[in-house]
């Protein structure tokens, strides 16, 4: 279903292109050897280069440089062998040099392709224009004082990913779908830990509308934007806001916007005459980087299997549903998770208990899956249990919850609460003489033929039984005493 | 090309220079002739040329990545005009 | 004969034979510094106490018998290399106050070979200017004379203006000094010194405050073209932290001044010549050129065609480049801070009195050719020239070892000469530009005297990182000009 803003005028399509910053993992800085570690005391992870002293120099971090090329690979994109660094130059008290070293013209990574799901089922191909690597800047503090802006250097230098899509994107859920996906990649290369809380990753959002069939018109775009739920406010606050403007007789002008997320509204940044004359020019301290091929084919053959071939695998080796293997390949844990539950179990039963009761546990309780009580091994053994009979599938329930609540191992808390399911035929057969016994009536119209009436007595058994009875079994005897 | 007082307004305001009215005349003066002294590369034929970036012909070297630098907030803030406890401080900015 | 007569080399022999100690030859050339320095002003900072606890350890070190290359010779560092805890002005007004907490690599080396640090050398500010007067620390005068004019103060060229007026009235025994168009053969021309711009990546720009990035390089000036091969022997190597500085071994250049030029071909580049240049230019041109070919070297007429273009192509480049490197120069982190009523005013305010006029010129050139609509026609272009310098050099050492050509197109003019027009400074440079553009090595070395008495020098050009080559013709030149004239105003006279 084509997302469509119905106006006064007509229907008007949203065209969004977004810009990832993405956050390299890397121990120290792109082009210094200060730390990168979230959240130090301020101005302590900076150098005399992060500072811009006079007279330092940049000396370009290798595996900087490899975390670009293994995200351009894992985008199935184009390795530029040759790269060059710009200065792109504004001032702006985080940025100490008065320039930020960037890829302008010629990027490490060139065009590649990411595909997206959307809820109805259906996927789409999303263009990527570039990557390209350059400097955070540095962080300013406006509210620590009344009259001025407090400026922490820590995250001045750190190698950030630019990550630009093309155009392609036409609709809120499909910029959520992008970021998410963007985001699996990055987390399964771990080249970036994805966390846009602590602004490790963020996006800027270009927007602007257009009637079916028109050329592109006039976009604008939302700066920062920290979360994907904010990226999808964003595209539909902004869009609805076009189209005002253009529907009252306005013209949108090419800006620079901040989204409000307290109150839901993108607003334009105070602008600047020569915001935009970054007099873009190569950096003289830098040389070309030119890559080795053989280099960037070791790092080929290093990367992780990423979340569409193993998507595809899930569905091909275990015979997953397209839906429930994109979930569990959303997060690399939680596919290595299924994987490990799964192997040499029934992996349909083992889907259904991590995408089912685990999944939901886990939400309950607002963890991660790597913060989840209950280990990969341990559900495990719970299938093993069911499996061999020890226990049954209502009983498993239980054991579940006593998992989540302790962590313990399932076999311990089946020993210690006496779950194993009862296959004595004696019990069964006691057990179930007794509610036929107590109920007269219901045998008479069982009998009778109402036959729906043998779930109730299969209730019944079990209840008397404690949960803990055969289910098969005791569907036998009650047959058997029934007929 | 010759600028214009406007230009050169411009300019200064690029480079974060402040440039009073009365100097705007001679500054426009100085420029023009060194821009016009500088025209005479028109006269170079530079078809198929490739530009030549830096100073040096070599490829670019990578460091290891290794914590080596920083952990030095004292000295990083030693030379500030303007500090408040471990941060430099700025008049405040409206964004 | 006073200690002032002492070559770098001779004063090593000196004092490795312990017949002179290091505090004693320190001592006097602090004497004559606070003697002379404030007529010349040479220096901007002089740091006695240091210099005279580095003498000292120098002389332990000496009677320890384990003295290093340069172990208690006393130098002049410019100012724009950053110095630990001494402060570095870079001659600007915006960098007043500051302290380096570092130490930039060529000096590090220099002290680690043993050498005595005097003081700060005053320079044009950032290093752009041609005379020396752009220095926010006043102007240094240039210790020779003419002789009808004695009242008339020269200047000693620029921008290393104090680094070669120290060296000239022997207030150091050699100094380190940069080059970007020509600030160390200009100077060395204009005082009658030895001096050379090694290639470009030869010396480490780590810790050298930047004025443009791909033509900065670091060299020396002395007293003799040997003094000088022993200085760049311990400033050169490679330096991880400079992504330009070359991997390569450094060259025992001090062997190299002793080779002679037989059988060497000189390369000699017609258009090296300019409307207006005195005929006793071109005559100390012709003799050098005899010198050389009665040395046993063939000398053979080339043509760099793209030459009266360097200087138009260095001034889109340079400008472009300082622009972007004194941004950082903002009021925030360190340097002069101009309060103003918010922030921008303040960038603009600080930036107004902190930067002198030629700074703020070039300033302005820079962020003019790098703005929109005018990058292509301005900066590519200039690199495109720049690209067709370099291969008019590379074609022409594909033929000759090196070239010969004038360091200048004058000697040593007079303050207020050449001041009202910006491009008559800059033409000063146009024999020194050119292989700055290429990053060649070039070595000025006075070669005579013009009529009224002042020195002019001859350059030395060669192949990238064949600075030995250029030693060897340099040190023959040396040798056939038997240059022994001394500047009016020095130590010891």
């Amino acid at each position: 279903m084509a997302y469509i803003i119905e106006g006064n005028t007509g229907a008007w399509e949203v065209v969004v292109g977004l810009e990832v910053h993405a956050q390299v993992i890397s121990r120290s800085k792109l082009f210094s050897g200060a730390a990168t570690d979230f959240g130090a005391e301020p101005n302590t992870q900076v150098s005399f280069i992060d500072a811009a002293f006079p007279g330092m120099l940049p000396v370009i971090n290798r595996v900087c440089v490899a975390q670009a090329v293994r995200t351009g690979l894992g985008l199935n994109a184009r390795i530029n062998v040759v790269s060059h660094f710009d200065r792109k130059n504004y001032f702006y008290p985080d940025l100490p040099s008065g320039y930020q070293i960037s890829q302008y013209q010629h990027p490490i990574v060139g065009e590649g392709r990411i595909e997206i799901e959307l809820a109805d089922g259906s996927t789409r191909s999303i263009g990527v224009t570039r990557l390209h690597l350059e400097q955070d800047a540095g962080k300013s503090l406006h509210d620590q004082h009344p009259t001025k802006s407090y400026i922490d250097l820590n995250r001045a230098g750190v190698a950030l990913m630019e990550i630009v899509s093309e155009p392609d994107i036409r609709s809120p859920e499909e910029a959520g779908a992008y970021l998410t996906k963007v985001r699996s990649i990055l987390r399964y290369l771990g080249t970036c830990d994805g966390n846009m809380d602590e602004g490790s990753m963020r996006a800027d959002v270009n927007v602007s509308v257009r009637k079916h069939g028109e050329p592109f018109r006039t976009r604008c775009e939302v700066k920062n934007v920290n979360s994907i739920r904010f990226v999808m406010q964003a595209v539909e606050v902004e869009a609805k806001r076009q189209v005002e403007v253009w529907e009252s007789g306005g013209t949108v002008d090419q800006e620079t916007r901040l989204f409000d997320s307290a109150r839901g509204v993108t607003r334009s940044m105070r602008s600047k005459e020569d915001a935009h004359d970054y007099r873009y020019f190569p950096d003289p301290d830098l040389l070309p980087l030119v890559l080795d091929e053989a280099w960037v084919e070791a790092l080929r053959q290093d990367l992780p299997e990423l979340p569409d071939p193993k998507k595809a695998r899930f569905v091909g080796e275990y015979g997953l549903t397209v839906y429930d293997a994109g979930v569990l390949v959303a997060e690399q844990a939680t596919a290595n998770f299924f994987e490990e539950v799964a192997k040499g179990r029934d992996v349909k039963t083992a889907a259904n208990w991590v995408t089912g009761d685990l999944f939901a546990a886990l939400n309950r309780m607002g963890r991660t899956i790597e913060q989840s009580p209950v280990s990969a091994a341990n559900l495990g053994k719970l299938l093993d249990l069911m499996a061999d009979n020890t226990i049954n599938g209502r009983i498993a329930k239980d054991v579940f919850t006593a998992m989540v609540e302790t962590g313990d191992d399932p076999a311990a808390i089946v020993e210690a609460r006496g779950l194993r399911q009862v296959t004595d035929t004696g019990a069964i057969d006691a057990a179930v003489d007794a509610v036929l016994a107590a109920n007269p009536d219901k045998v008479a119209d069982y009998r009778a033929g109402k036959d729906k009436l043998f779930g109730f007595f299969v209730g019944q058994v079990m209840k008397a039984m404690a949960g803990k009875g055969n289910p098969a079994l005791v569907n036998e005897v009650l047959k058997r005493k029934l007929s | 090309m010759s600028l214009d007082p406007a230009t050169v307004r411009r300019i200064a305001s690029l480079a974060r220079i402040r440039v009073e009215e009365r100097e705007v005349a001679q500054l426009q003066n100085e420029l023009n002739t060194i821009l016009g002294w500088i025209e005479q590369l028109n006269e170079v034929n530079v078809d198929g040329i490739a530009p030549l970036t830096g100073g040096a012909q070599m490829a670019l070297k990578m460091r290891e990545d290794v914590v080596t630098d920083g952990g030095y907030p004292e000295q990083v803030l030693a030379n500030a005009p303007d500090r408040a406890g471990p941060f430099f401080a700025v008049p405040k900015v409206v964004e | 004969m006073t200690m002032f007569d002492l070559t770098l080399a001779a004063a090593r022999d000196e004092l490795r034979a312990r017949r002179l100690s290091a505090r004693e030859l320190t001592q006097s050339y602090l004497d004559a510094i606070a003697a002379l320095n404030p007529r010349l002003n040479a220096y901007i900072t002089v740091t006695p106490e240091r210099a005279l606890a580095q003498a000292d350890a120098a002389d332990a070190a000496l009677a320890r018998g384990q003295a290093g290359p340069l172990t208690g010779i006393p130098l002049a560092i410019k100012d724009l290399f950053c110095t630990a805890g001494v402060r570095t002005t870079a001659g600007s007004r915006i960098l007043e106050q500051f302290v380096p907490p570092y130490e930039s690599t060529v000096s590090a080396n220099l002290l680690r070979d043993g050498a005595v640090f005097l003081g700060k050398a005053n320079l044009d500010e950032f290093a752009m200017g041609s005379s020396n007067m752009t220095s926010a620390y006043g102007a240094v005068e240039n210790p020779w004379k003419r002789r009808q004019d004695t009242s008339a103060v020269l200047v000693p060229g620029g921008s290393s203006g104090g680094s070669a007026s120290a060296v000239a009235a022997r207030l150091a025994l050699g100094a380190t000094a940069t080059d970007t168009g020509g600030s160390i053969r200009q100077p060395a021309s204009f005082c009658g010194i030895p001096g050379i711009k090694p290639t470009y990546g030869r010396c480490s720009r780590w810790g050298i405050v930047a004025f443009a990035s791909s033509l900065d390089q670091a060299g020396p000036l002395a007293r003799t073209v040997e003094d000088c091969a022993i200085l760049l022997g311990s400033m050169a190597g490679h330096d991880p932290k400079d992504s330009t500085s070359a991997d390569r071994p450094v060259p025992d250049f001090a062997a190299a001044c002793k080779r002679g030029v037989k059988g060497l071909r000189i390369g000699v580049p017609r258009e090296y010549t300019m409307d207006g240049m005195p005929e006793e230019i071109s005559v100390l041109w012709q003799q050098g050129l005899a010198w050389m070919r009665d040395a046993g070297a063939e000398i053979v007429d080339v043509s760099l065609p793209h030459t009266k273009y360097g200087l138009a192509t260095y001034y889109i480049v340079a400008p472009a480049e300082a622009s972007s490197n004194l941004a950082r120069y903002d009021g925030v982190r360190f340097g002069l801070r101009e309060n103003g009523e918010d922030l921008r005013d303040l960038y603009e305010r600080t930036r107004a009195a902190g930067f002198g006029p030629e700074v703020r010129r070039r300033i302005l050139i820079g962020t003019y050719v790098l703005s929109a609509g005018y990058y292509d026609a301005y900066y590519v272009r200039a690199q495109k020239v720049r690209a067709l310098i370099l291969r008019d050099f590379t074609e022409v050492f594909s033929k000759v070892d090196a070239l010969l050509t004038p360091t200048a197109p004058s000697a040593a003019f007079a303050q207020g000469e050449n001041m009202d027009d910006p491009i008559k400074m800059y033409l000063n440079d146009i024999f020194t530009v050119p292989a700055s553009m290429a990053g060649v090595p070039g070595m000025s070395v006075p070669a005579g005297l013009d009529a009224n008495g002042l020195p002019l020098g001859l350059q030395v050009l060669g192949k990238p990182f064949d600075e030995e080559t250029v030693f060897a013709v340099s040190a023959a030149i040396e040798r056939a000009a038997g240059f022994s004239a001394l500047p009016s105003i020095r130590a010891g006279a």
